[in-house]
């Protein structure tokens, strides 16, 4: 429509009309706006990391407008729908990472994949919505701060899945899916003295299991899990040459195309789990910044959103959803930097990661649906 | 009214949702709060990282980027006086492999095996036993297709690396001389080693930008151009020097003789021209087999001259001026005593003058003769003709020869000595001895590279008595000499054979010879002086004039029409002849 407007030979698009337009498809501009120049961006850096190659490049387009796609098809669906749908969702999650146990095929040394046939499907992607919203049906239904006994059953229905996948072994989505549950039991008042018990309890537990319950060999797998630099050749390797990268990167970055760490195959893994090293290494602090400042601009609209719900469900949901968001943001700059162990986590929408892309942009339709289908109170 | 029941009861449901809805104010901040907490270790991180350490990291990672690589330097070509390659480098590729990175695991080393021509488990002990370095050879210096397949295969850890790999066109005629280089194209033998300093280049330097796999992918500045080798110009002729080789080899191989020598010498500016031996060996193929075949035996073994000596005892004689070709000397009964002693001849050849002494290379004549003249001068000529000196040619392993002071001489010393007894030389320096006689008694220095002029010499005798035992050395050519199977066609010879008994421990063998011949032409103006060694020749005949002497005579009438020596033995018809047809 605007296009017609300016094919038409008429002045500026009226916004308003634009507006009106975005708000007949349930889409939410500024939202969309943040998405579509974060996905622009991560197609740039992407195209620089895989050593300009094209077909990459095209594999990752078709992801991003399959993501687009399913946003737009779930931001049509009233909140009462999706809320209606989430027991069954959720159950239907369970069977299938049930059924990759039974069937799964292997991929990268780990049962992840369901192989439908005509295409594969990861049922692990499928439960970072599941969860959420099952939790969020739950505890909804009755008055919050909930009772101690709908927060075990709630807690049961996020342990569930979530050791499903850990036994997969994916230590990455069970963490982002486990964080989806926790979330939501957050928001919906979990006690702070339940919090604290919880802390109280887990530190001396550690401790405990640390003092008496390992191996050696096993301390020593914790260790370098959590300090990565110590084993130089193995894990270690990953980070010293992404801290390199980084590092090298400097205030303004060598350029884009330029950066020496990620084209000349030092760095692993550049265009998945440490593509923004790349982004440090060509762009520079100032680079980061940006990226940074990008996703901290949708997580602030997705939070306000949330804010913004008029029932439970949809609150609890959304502020979820857009917290995991920022889990996978931080895990995974984290991760890169240096501040946290390596996990398999995906820099969200930039790196060259499939289904999570799908999965992410599914949540941001939910986000767009219960902020478009807020019943307008009458002044 | 219906409409506004409606609308109340929205706004109730609303109301008792929204107090069903607590706001958790402070659940709020905390979450703000820690959002913002972990954004700013997330910038603080990037701070540290990008600003405060990033000299450091930058340097890292040039650490791992940037190398600094050796060029190889192009080694310098040998040739011959024509500019005839004789030793050329050509550009090879050697496979290397990085133990570290190259998997172990038979998939990935059968193909690599099977291109290099190895066995697995080689492969793998080579990788074992550096299993804590970062380089090994897998193969120096492969063929070119061998090095294309491994570059097609594309292995992680195995790399090329150019090299420079010498090769020797003209293959065992000019082994010995030229001699060859290491696997590290360093001279291990001959002119290679002499020469070493002149022909090897200075690797250079560059800086490269190499990849996660160790390969160079761009090149980012020279530090040092490499510096290739000068050439080095032989004063050899490629064309003597290959028929010599081959009529050496035909004599060697004909008389099942044990080795053999052959020098030919420039007799103007005492040049080497040609220089071969036998056996001989590949120096392109691998440097296996008996170590005796490596060496130039024309420089590094000694024999004893035998009758060849006796030309230069009577250029002694001549130079005291109490001796002439005409004096008459007495050698019957074709034997005397020194001492204990005896000195013998052939057969009785009576009273003899000097000339014919020479001619029929009488032991007795040239004996007495010697043991007429002080011993100290008889020392002092023979050394300056060179016995018992190396020449100057700074050959890797040359003998000198040897030749006894005066003072422990005994009188049956002298006079073996006159007959070439009782010293020993090379090849080159039995040479480089006639060269003083056909220089007309002017001794230069010997050299292996070309020469721009010729060099200042130094007189040895007076120019009359090189010519005059020149003159009687033409008699030993003719039919009623001992080599007549010496001369050349057209040409003038100047010659003397020699057939030396080999000395053996505690005597000399009676049936173990060693034939020599050393000739100078064309007689009147002499352009070429020729020595001819066959060792041990044991297949009927052993004289110097039957064995040495044919590989003269084939050899110099080639190399004097190679070399367009006019002739000086034409009868005056045919001479004019000749030269009419030059001018056509």
């Amino acid at each position: 429509m605007i296009r017609q407007s300016r094919l038409s030979g008429l002045p500026e698009s009226n916004p308003t009309r634009a507006e009106g337009l975005l708000s007949d498809m349930h889409l939410d501009l500024p939202l969309l706006t943040g998405l579509i120049l974060l996905c622009g961006f991560g197609l740039l850096v992407l195209y620089s990391a895989s050593g300009q190659d094209v077909a990459q490049i095209e594999r990752q387009l078709v992801r991003m407008a399959l993501g687009f796609t399913s946003m737009v098809i779930l931001a049509q669906a009233p909140p009462a729908s999706l809320r209606r749908w989430s027991p069954w969702l959720f159950g239907a999650s369970i069977l299938l990472l049930l059924a990759v146990l039974v069937a799964g095929k292997m991929g990268k040394g780990a049962q992840r994949w369901l192989d439908l046939g005509f295409f594969r499907f990861q049922p692990s992607e499928l439960t970072k919505l599941a969860v959420p919203m099952v939790v969020a049906w739950f505890l909804a239904e009755k008055a919050l701060p909930p009772q101690w006994k709908r927060l075990l059953i709630a807690g049961l229905m996020i342990l569930i899945p979530v050791l499903l996948i850990a036994k997969q072994p994916d230590l990455g989505t069970s963490l982002l899916v486990a964080s989806a549950g926790i979330f939501v039991l957050f928001l919906a008042g979990l006690s702070w003295r339940f919090i604290g018990g919880m802390i109280l309890v887990a530190i001396p537990s550690a401790w405990a299991l640390w003092e008496w319950g390992m191996r050696d060999y096993q301390r020593n797998r914790v260790l370098t899990f959590l300090n990565p630099e110590s084993d130089p050749l193995g894990t270690g390797y990953h980070i010293i040459q992404s801290k390199i990268a980084i590092g090298s990167g400097g205030l303004y970055g060598k350029g884009w195309l330029n950066g020496t760490q990620s084209h000349l195959e030092f760095l692993p893994e550049r265009t998945t789990d440490f593509i923004f090293a790349v982004i440090a290494e060509e762009h520079g602090f100032f680079g980061i910044l940006v990226l940074l400042s990008l996703y901290l601009f949708i997580i602030m609209r997705g939070l306000f959103i949330a804010a913004q719900a008029q029932d439970t469900y949809g609150r609890l949901l959304g502020g979820a959803l857009i917290l995991v968001f920022f889990v996978y943001l931080f895990v995974n700059t984290g991760m890169v930097s240096g501040i946290l162990p390596v996990v398999g986590v995906p820099l969200p929408l930039v790196s060259y990661w499939g289904t999570s892309i799908v999965t992410i942009m599914a949540g941001f339709g939910i986000l767009m649906s219960i902020h478009t289908h807020r019943k307008l109170l009458p002044t | 009214m219906a409409d506004k029941r409606r609308q109340k009861r929205a706004e109730q449901a609303l109301k008792s949702e929204q107090r069903a809805m607590p706001r958790y104010r402070v659940r709020r901040w905390v979450l703000l709060a820690l959002l913002a907490a972990s954004s700013v270790v997330l910038v603080a991180r990037a701070v540290d990282r990008q600003i405060f350490e990033t000299d450091f990291l930058q340097h890292e990672g040039q650490r791992r980027h940037l190398r600094v690589v050796e060029m190889p330097a192009y080694r310098g070509m040998i040739t011959d006086r024509q500019g005839e390659p004789l030793a050329i480098s050509t550009p090879v590729d050697s496979v290397w492999a990085n133990p570290r990175v190259l998997s172990p695991d038979a998939k990935t080393l059968m193909p690599l095996a099977k291109i290099l021509g190895k066995d697995v488990d080689e492969l793998r002990r080579l990788l074992a036993e550096r299993s804590n370095r970062a380089f090994v050879y897998l193969e120096r210096r492969v063929n070119p297709d061998l090095a294309a397949a491994v570059d097609e295969l594309d292995t992680k850890g195995v790399e090329l690396q150019r090299e420079y790999r010498r090769y020797y066109p003209a293959g065992e005629v000019f082994a010995h001389v030229i001699g060859f280089t290491g696997v590290d194209d360093v001279g291990q033998e001959g002119l290679e080693l002499a020469y070493e300093e002149w022909l090897k280049g200075t690797n250079g330097k560059k800086m490269v930008i190499r990849d996660g796999r160790a390969r160079a992918v761009k090149d980012v500045e020279n530090i040092q151009k490499p510096m290739p080798g000068n050439n080095l110009t032989l004063s050899l002729d490629r064309r003597l020097q290959f028929l010599a080789y081959r009529e050496l080899k035909a004599a060697v191989k004909h008389n099942k003789a044990k080795s053999g020598s052959a020098v030919i010498l420039d007799a103007r500016t005492n040049e080497v021209l040609a220089m071969v031996n036998q056996p001989a060996y590949n120096p392109n193929g691998s440097k296996r087999g008996k170590a005796g075949r490596f060496r130039n035996r024309a420089v590094t073994d000694v024999f004893e001259p035998g009758s060849t000596m006796k030309p230069l005892t009577i250029a002694a004689a001549l130079e005291t001026g109490r001796y002439k070709p005409d004096t008459v000397i007495d050698t019957t009964p074709g034997y005397y005593r020194v001492g204990r002693h005896q000195v013998k001849d052939y057969r009785n050849y009576g009273v003899i003058d000097v000339s014919t002494v020479i001619l029929k290379s009488s032991n007795v004549g040239v004996s007495k003769i010697a043991l007429d003249m002080p011993k100290e001068d008889l020392y002092s000529f023979f050394s300056k003709l060179g016995f018992g000196d190396p020449t100057s040619t700074g050959f890797p392993g040359e003998s000198g020869g040897q030749l006894t002071p005066p003072q422990r001489w005994a009188k049956i010393d002298q006079a073996t000595l006159s007959f070439g007894y009782g010293l020993s030389v090379t090849p080159l320096q039995l040479a480089r001895a006639y060269s003083v006689l056909a220089a007309d008694g002017v001794k230069r220095q010997l050299s292996l590279i070309k020469r721009d002029k010729i060099p200042d010499g130094e007189r040895v005798m007076r120019a009359s008595t090189a010519k005059a035992v020149r003159k009687m050395m033409e008699a030993v050519v003719s039919s009623e000499g001992t080599a007549p199977a010496a001369a050349v066609p057209g040409y003038r010879v100047a010659g003397k054979t020699g057939t030396a008994k080999k000395s053996i421990s505690g005597g000399y063998a009676d049936d173990r010879y060693l034939a020599v011949f050393a000739g100078i032409v064309p007689a009147s103006d002499p352009r070429l002086v020729m020595v001819v060694m066959i060792d041990e020749p044991s297949a009927g005949k052993y004289y110097g004039g039957q064995v040495a002497a044919p590989v003269f005579s084939k050899v110099m009438t080639g190399a004097l029409r190679l070399l367009n020596i006019p002739p000086d033995d034409l009868p005056e018809e045919s001479v004019r002849l000749a030269s009419l047809g030059g001018e056509k």
